[in-house]
C-alpha cells in the first residue's frame, strides 16, 4: 500500500474522528447524553422517565429474544450449508416429514410469544394513562410548530418555535433547539392531552417514553413524567409538510418550586392567552394528586 | 427477451409486433412485459432513492429545495416500489409466466383481462410520474393521510393524479388477481389437485385472495379522498363531522394485507430454489401451503398495529398487539421448514440458491424486528423512526427483492433460453448482500436514537450512522448496475440453457417444457399421477 494511501486513510480517520469529538464535545457542554441523541450509540436514547425505564426493560428482554431466534436460525443455516454440501453429502435424503419437530416449531414459537406478551399487556396499560396526575399539559401540533396550554395554571398557552440555524447560541442543538420549551416540574406526573389543528402531527419525546399523535377533531390521552431537571429533546413524527422535519420539541423539566415561579412568569408573559375567568393554580410543589372536583370547579362556573 | 423466437410449428402465421407485444394475449409475453416494466420503474424507484441518501448522507439540506419536494419524492419512492416494482416482477412477471405451467394449464382463464391488467400500468405509472412535475408533488407519504392529502393541505393536480393512479394500479391487481383465482382453481391439469399443486401456485392462489379482498378498500378510501378533496364531501374532515382516522383504518386495512401480497409470491420462489438445489422435496409440504394461508388470513386482521398512535382505545391496541404476534407462528414454520428441507439434502450454492438462503436469513431479521414493533408498548418510541424503516426494507428490500432476483436467475434461462453466467450471478449477490446491509442494518441504531422517518434533515449526533447507511446505498444501487450488466452478458454471450438445467431437484413441469417454451404450451394435456 503507497504511503499517499495510508496518510490519506489516516487523514480521513482523523477527520472522522475529530467531528465525533466536537460533535460530543458540543452536546455535552448541553447536557451529557440525557434527552438527546448520542453519534454512533446503537441502543435507545437514556431514559429520563419511569415510562422509558419500563419500556428499556422490556425492550432488553425482547431484544435479548430475538438476538438468540436470529444467531439460531444463522447457525443452522451455516451447518447445513457446510455438513449438506453436494461436496459431503452427494446423495440427497428423501425425508420430508417429521411430525414431532413440525409440532416443536409450532409449540415453542407460541410459548416464546407468550413470554414477550404478558410483561408487553402490563406496559401498554401502565403507559396508557395516569390515575395520578399532578397536572395536564395541552398539547398542539400546528404547521410548523407546538402550541403548550397550561389548563390547571391559568389556561395560559404559547408557541413553542425552533430556533432557525444561523440564530443557535453556543451549546444550542441544530435542529431540535425551541424557543420557548414546555416547561415541566421534575418529578411530577404530566397528563398530555394531545390535538390537532391543521394536519396530523405526533408528539414525540423518545427520552420520555411518550408518543401521540395530534389529530383535529380527536382528544388523545397519555401522560409522562421526567424524573430529574434537564432538556429532553423530540421532534415531530408524523409527515405533515414542508418543515415536517424542522418542529422539535423541548420539554425542560425543572425542580418543583422552581417551576411555581415559573408558572407566575409564564401568566404575566402570556396574559393575553388566557381565559378572562382564570382557573385557580395549582401549585405543583404541593404533592397531593389533582382531584377530579378540583378540575371540574373552575368548569361549573 | 423480445429477440426470444415464437416457434409456431402448429400455426401457419406468427405474430406480427404490435399484435405480439401490444395485443397480447400470451401469459409468457405478458409476465415479460411485467418483468421489463419492473425493471424499467425500479431503475426510477432505486434513482429516487439514491438522491434522498444523498441528501441524507450529511447534516444540512444540500440538494432538495426544501421539505415538501423531499416529502414528494419519499412518497414517489415508496408508491413506485411497492406498485411498479415488487408486486409487477412477483405477481405479474412470475405468476403469469409460471403459474399456467406448473399447473399444466396452456394459459390463463382469461388472457385478454391479462393484457388490459398489465397495460394499466403504463397509464399509472405516468400519472404518478407526472405528479412529480406538475405543483408541488404528491408530499403526503406513500400513506396518503388526510388531513394532509387533502385539498387544502396539497392543492393542485399532483396529489389527484398519484390518486387516480393508484386507482388504476389498483384496477390492473384485482383482475389479475380474479384471473389468477380462475386459472388455478379451474384449470389445474388431470391429477393435480390443490394439494399436490406447486408451492409457487399456493402462494399466488393466497396473494390473489388477499388481492381481492384489500385493493378494493384501498379504492374506497382513495375515492374518499378525492370527494373530499374535489366535491365537497367530509368523509375525512372533523369540521364537516368526519374523522382522519377513518382514513387509517381503510388504509392499513388494505396496507397490512398489502405486504403479505408483496412478500408470499417470494415465499414460494424459494420453497422451489431450495427444493432444487438440496434435491429434496420440501418439508413439510401441507405444513408450508396452510402456513401461507395463515398468514394471509390472520393478516387481514391485524391492520391497527400501524396506529397504534393514533388514539385507540388500550383494549383495542392490546387486541391488535396479540393477533399481531401470532402471525410469527406459521413464519417461523415456514423458516424452520426450509431449513429442514436443506437438512439431509445434497446442496450446490448457484446464484438463485444464494439469494434463497440470503433471504431466509435476512427475512428472520427483518421478522424478529417486526415482533418488537408488534408491541405497542415499544413502538410508542420507534413508531415511524428509522427502526421501521430498517424493519420493512429488510422484509422488502432483503426479502422481496432477494426473492425476485432468485426467480430470475432461477427462471431466465427457462424464459430467455439463455443461462445466466455463473461467476457473475454470484458477483452480484455478494455486492448486493453487502450492499443492502450495509444501507439499512444502520437504520435500527438511528430509529433507537430517535431520528424519525421521511425527514431530509436530521439532529447532527444522527450523522455518523446515516453516513454508513449512505455508503451502503452507493454499494447497492452500484449492484443494480451490475444487475444490469449480468443480464447483457445472458442475453448476449449466455449459453444456450436445457430444459432442465438444474437437474433431478428440479420437478415441478415447467422443466418439462424446452427453453424457451413454445409459444403456446400444453396443447395438450399433461396427465399427473
Amino acid at each position: 500500500m503507497s504511503m499517499r494511501l495510508v496518510r490519506n486513510g489516516l487523514g480521513a480517520l482523523a477527520a472522522l474522528a475529530m467531528t465525533w469529538a466536537v460533535t460530543g464535545a458540543a452536546l455535552a457542554s448541553e447536557t451529557t447524553t440525557l434527552g438527546v441523541p448520542v453519534p454512533w450509540a446503537m441502543g435507545l436514547q437514556a431514559s429520563g422517565g419511569p415510562i422509558k425505564t419500563a419500556i428499556h426493560d422490556f425492550n432488553a428482554m425482547v431484544f435479548w429474544i430475538i438476538v438468540a431466534i436470529t444467531i439460531f436460525v444463522g447457525a443452522l443455516l451455516a451447518w447445513v450449508m457446510f455438513r449438506y454440501s453436494a461436496k459431503r453429502n452427494p446423495v440427497a435424503s428423501q425425508t420430508s416429514h417429521h411430525t414431532g419437530l413440525e409440532i416443536a416449531w409450532t409449540v415453542i414459537p407460541v410459548l416464546i410469544l407468550i413470554v414477550i406478551a404478558i410483561p408487553s399487556f402490563r406496559l401498554i396499560y401502565y403507559q396508557d394513562r395516569t390515575q395520578e396526575a399532578d397536572m395536564t399539559i395541552n398539547v398542539q401540533g400546528r404547521q410548523w410548530y407546538w402550541n403548550y396550554a397550561y389548563p390547571d395554571h391559568g389556561g395560559f398557552n404559547f408557541d413553542s418555535r425552533p430556533i432557525p440555524t444561523e440564530d443557535l447560541q453556543p451549546g444550542q442543538l441544530r435542529n431540535l433547539a425551541v424557543d420557548e420549551p414546555l416547561v415541566v416540574p421534575a418529578g411530577r406526573n404530566i397528563r398530555v392531552i394531545s390535538t390537532g389543528v391543521d394536519v396530523i402531527h405526533s408528539f414525540f419525546v423518545p427520552s420520555l417514553g411518550v408518543q401521540r399523535y395530534s389529530i383535529p377533531g380527536r382528544s388523545i390521552e397519555t401522560w409522562f413524567r421526567a424524573d430529574s431537571p434537564g432538556s429532553y429533546f423530540g421532534q415531530c413524527n408524523q409527515i405533515c409538510g414542508t418543515n415536517h422535519w424542522f418542529m422539535p420539541i423541548e420539554v425542560r423539566a425543572i425542580p418543583a418550586a422552581e417551576f411555581d415561579a415559573w408558572v407566575a412568569s409564564a401568566r404575566t408573559r402570556f396574559a393575553a392567552t388566557m381565559p378572562a375567568s382564570a382557573a385557580p393554580v395549582v401549585a405543583a410543589a404541593a404533592d397531593a394528586p389533582i382531584s377530579v372536583a378540583a378540575i371540574a370547579a373552575p368548569l361549573a362556573r | 427477451m423480445a429477440t426470444a423466437h415464437a416457434h409456431d410449428d402448429h400455426h401457419d402465421h406468427a405474430p406480427g409486433f404490435v399484435s405480439r407485444w401490444l395485443f397480447s394475449t400470451n401469459h409468457k409475453d405478458i409476465g415479460t412485459l411485467y418483468i421489463i416494466f419492473a425493471l424499467f420503474a425500479g431503475i426510477v424507484g432505486i434513482g429516487i432513492s439514491l438522491l434522498m441518501r444523498i441528501e441524507l448522507q450529511q447534516p444540512g439540506l444540500q440538494i432538495f429545495a426544501d421539505g415538501q419536494s423531499w416529502n414528494a419524492m419519499v412518497s414517489a419512492h415508496g408508491l413506485i416500489m411497492v406498485f411498479f416494482v415488487i408486486m409487477p416482477a412477483l405477481i405479474g412477471g412470475f405468476g403469469n409466466w409460471f403459474v399456467p405451467i406448473m399447473i399444466g394449464a396452456p394459459d390463463m382463464a382469461f388472457p385478454r383481462l391479462n393484457n388490459i391488467s398489465f397495460w394499466l400500468l403504463a397509464p399509472a405509472f405516468l400519472l404518478l410520474g407526472g405528479s412529480m412535475f406538475v405543483g408541488q408533488g404528491a408530499g403526503a407519504g406513500w400513506t396518503i393521510y388526510p388531513p394532509l392529502s387533502d385539498a387544502q393541505y396539497q392543492p393542485g393536480m399532483s396529489m389527484d393524479m398519484a390518486l387516480f393512479a393508484l386507482h388504476l394500479a389498483g384496477a390492473s391487481s384485482i383482475l389479475g388477481a380474479a384471473n389468477f383465482i380462475t386459472t388455478i382453481l379451474n384449470m389445474r391439469a388431470p391429477g393435480m389437485t390443490l394439494h399436490k399443486m406447486p408451492l409457487f401456485v399456493w402462494s399466488m392462489l393466497v396473494t390473489a385472495f388477499l388481492l381481492l379482498l384489500a385493493v378494493p378498500v384501498l379504492g374506497g378510501a382513495i375515492t374518499m379522498l378525492i370527494t373530499d378533496r374535489n366535491f365537497g364531501t367530509a368523509f375525512f374532515r372533523p369540521e364537516g363531522g368526519g374523522d382522519p382516522v377513518l382514513f387509517q383504518h381503510l388504509f392499513w386495512f388494505f396496507g397490512h394485507p398489502e405486504v403479505y401480497i408483496m412478500i408470499l409470491p417470494a415465499f414460494g420462489i424459494v420453497s422451489h430454489v431450495v427444493s432444487t438445489f438440496s434435491k429434496k422435496p420440501v418439508f413439510g409440504y401441507l405444513g408450508m401451503a396452510y402456513a401461507m394461508v395463515a398468514i394471509g388470513v390472520v393478516g387481514f386482521v391485524v391492520w391497527a398495529h400501524h396506529m397504534y398512535q393514533s388514539g385507540m382505545d388500550v383494549d383495542t391496541r392490546a387486541y391488535f398487539m396479540a393477533a399481531t404476534m401470532v402471525i410469527a407462528v406459521p413464519t417461523g414454520i415456514k423458516i424452520f421448514s426450509w431449513i429442514a428441507t436443506m437438512w439431509g439434502g445434497s446442496m450446490r450454492y448457484d446464484t438463485p440458491m444464494l439469494f434463497a438462503i440470503g433471504f431466509i436469513f435476512l427475512f428472520t431479521v427483518g421478522g424478529v424486528t417486526g415482533v418488537v414493533l408488534a408491541n405497542a408498548s415499544i413502538t410508542q418510541i420507534l413508531h415511524n423512526t428509522y427502526y421501521v424503516v430498517a424493519h420493512f426494507h429488510y422484509v422488502l428490500s432483503l426479502g422481496a427483492v432477494f426473492g425476485i432476483y432468485c426467480g430470475i436467475y432461477y427462471w431466465i434461462g427457462k424464459m430467455s433460453g439463455r443461462q445466466y453466467p455463473e461467476t457473475l450471478g454470484k458477483i452480484h449477490f455478494w455486492l448486493t448482500f453487502i450492499g443492502v446491509n450495509l444501507t439499512f442494518f444502520p437504520m435500527h441504531f438511528l430509529g433507537n436514537q430517535g431520528m424519525p422517518r421521511r425527514y431530509p434533515d436530521y439532529a447532527d449526533a444522527h450523522a455518523g450512522w446515516n453516513m454508513v447507511a449512505s455508503i451502503g446505498a452507493y454499494i447497492s444501487i452500484a449492484s443494480f448496475v451490475f444487475f444490469f450488466i449480468v443480464m447483457w452478458v445472458t442475453f448476449r454471450r449466455g449459453a444456450v440453457a436445457a430444459a432442465n438445467p438444474w437437474g433431478e431437484g428440479a420437478t415441478t413441469l415447467e422443466w418439462q417444457v424446452p427453453s424457451p417454451p413454445a409459444f403456446h404450451t400444453f396443447e395438450e394435456l399433461p396427465r399427473i399421477r
